[in-house]
């Protein structure tokens, strides 16, 4: 199968963005990638997005972004898979080059949340799960992901602020990255004061939706231009996995299976081992979740995940640094975007381009995007090519 | 107004209906005519006692549109005595305190309202503390 190498990336800052529209918000992404590339000109785009048939009432999305962008001609399409579009889309666009179909393919993640605000909101968000048998019950991802969350602290017997830990490492990794939403870090007297969303979360237990656009060029070695100058980070590994949608038909409520799968194979796939990753990207849009997602990853055994927030691993000079530029509580969880912001984060890292959140000498990095509680999980491993 | 879309369900929503697995006695809800444990085919109509109990729940005080009048209420999963998990919301609960385990039982009441006075009002199952053991 071809290499596949990550040539550019762009994104912009996160934030609540009211005067860019959906479309302004995906280009500036898209064209900083193609500036990083050194000119390549991209053959297909695909454009990670969840909610802009909801939320800005405009599907077929692909098209007009590639139209806007002055791309028109090119294939272009929308991919969805709830919070693990931007994964998805970036799978799409590794399969496209992997295959030797296409030579480069642009991927973009985006998401406007801020045109509408509360219940409308609220109302799309919950479209992702299932329909009949959960948002017909006034369920939101917060209160699954409550749920979930009590489960867990009761099955494992976590302490109360046994999963603090979790967002004070994103606003601590947030301070130093420039395209964060939150850059300050929070003391942990300041999570304990903070209002009850749905019990057990409280508003640090929330990442934050917001408005954000990312992108990547992907393209083959050998096609790269003569005045590429960044260190080569190649795609090592891609996979992908699916479980129950609806979090009640789960075997095992507190397992993260899709996530196993995907991490398993990619694994397998990359002859890389859980011990060589020099970071992990999870999708920590809720703390169990990283919980979780460490568990599935094999970086923690079975209901401890929880357990890596308070001892230090999974900080910067940790064994395992996570969300190492703010995660999704810090950095800000643009939907659909997100999967493709984690890419550009670890590609930073990789090029040693992190500026002060800098991982020393990180070389392969772990990331992982996940659409609802892991009904779908899309993992990628990418590394740092020696000698570049 | 989605009529038809909720006329559909209402062996579901009315009647806790799911299936019964011929190969390995499996009960199942929702319906999904292929046994999530077996994967054998499962076609057989079941209806549920409606009695469970409490496995995890939460107040939601952010509502989505449809449920914003409503709100604060609480969702939890529920653990049917017949084996499958569903996620409802749960009522009736006086001040008695919610917890795991809590023995419940199904009921019927409104979930939603759809849009103005002309909206359709659409009834399902909750689940309230188990009144006679």
């Amino acid at each position: 199968m071809t290499e596949v190498v990550i040539a550019g990336i762009g994104q912009t800052p996160v934030g609540e963005h009211w005067e860019i529209p959906l479309r302004d918000l995906a280009i500036q992404a898209m064209q900083a990638a193609l500036k990083d590339s050194g000119g390549l000109r991209p053959q297909a785009l695909y454009a990670g997005n969840m909610l802009a048939a909801s939320l800005s009432h405009q599907a077929h999305l692909g098209v007009l972004l590639a139209d806007f962008a002055g791309l028109a001609g090119i294939e272009a399409e929308t991919v969805e898979a709830a919070g693990a579009s931007g994964g998805a889309a970036l799978r799409q666009g590794y399969l496209a080059v992997a295959s030797g179909l296409l030579d480069t393919a642009l991927v973009v993640g985006v998401e406007k949340f801020t045109d509408l605000i509360g219940p409308d909101v609220e109302a799309a968000l919950a479209t992702a799960s299932d329909s009949d048998y959960e948002s017909v019950q006034g369920l939101t991802p917060t209160a699954q992901a409550a749920l979930l969350t009590r489960r867990y602290l009761h099955e494992f017997k976590v302490p109360a602020d046994g999963l603090a830990g979790f967002a004070l490492n994103d606003h601590a990794n947030g301070a130093g990255n420039p395209n964060a939403m939150f850059q300050k870090p929070i003391k942990l007297e300041t999570y304990q004061k903070a209002e009850m969303v749905s019990d057990p979360l409280n508003m640090f237990d929330i990442a934050p939706n917001a408005d954000g656009a990312a992108a990547l060029l992907l393209t083959r070695p050998d096609l790269l231009p003569r005045k590429f100058s960044n260190p080569l980070v190649r795609i090592a590994a891609s996979d992908t996995a699916s479980d129950t949608l609806a979090l009640h038909d789960r075997a095992d409520l507190l397992w993260f299976s899709a996530a196993q799968l995907s991490t398993e194979r990619a694994y397998h796939k990359s002859g890389i081992t859980a011990e060589q990753i020099d970071l992990f990207e999870y999708h920590d849009a809720f703390p169990v979740y990283a919980a979780l997602s460490l568990e599935a990853a094999g970086f923690a055994s079975p209901g401890t995940g929880w357990k890596l927030s308070q001892d230090g691993t999974i900080g910067l000079k940790g064994r395992i640094p996570c969300g190492t530029l703010g995660g999704l509580k810090a950095r800000g969880n643009p939907g659909g975007a997100t999967g493709v912001y984690q890419a550009v984060e670890a590609a930073l890292q990789l090029r040693a381009q992190a500026g002060p959140n800098q991982i020393p000498d990180a070389r392969v990095a772990l990331i992982q995007s996940l659409g609802g509680p892991a009904s779908t999980a899309v993992t990628h491993i990418l590394e740092r090519l020696a000698g570049s | 107004m989605e009529i038809a879309r909720h006329w559909r369900l209402k062996s579901q929503r009315y009647g806790l209906v799911g299936e019964t697995c011929p190969h390995c006695d499996a009960k199942i809800f929702p319906p999904r005519d292929v046994c999530p444990n077996c994967g054998g085919e499962a076609k057989t109509s079941y209806a549920f006692s409606g009695k469970g109990e409490v496995y995890s729940y939460t107040t939601i005080y952010e509502a989505p549109a449809g449920f914003d009048e409503t709100a604060p209420y609480t969702v939890a999963l529920v653990k049917l005595t017949e084996g499958p998990m569903v996620t409802a919301q749960l009522t009736d609960l006086g001040d008695k305190p919610v917890e795991i385990g809590m023995p419940v039982e199904m009921v019927t009441r409104r979930l939603r309202s759809d849009g103005d006075e002309r909206g359709m009002l659409v009834y399902g199952y909750k689940f309230r503390p188990l009144l006679s053991q």
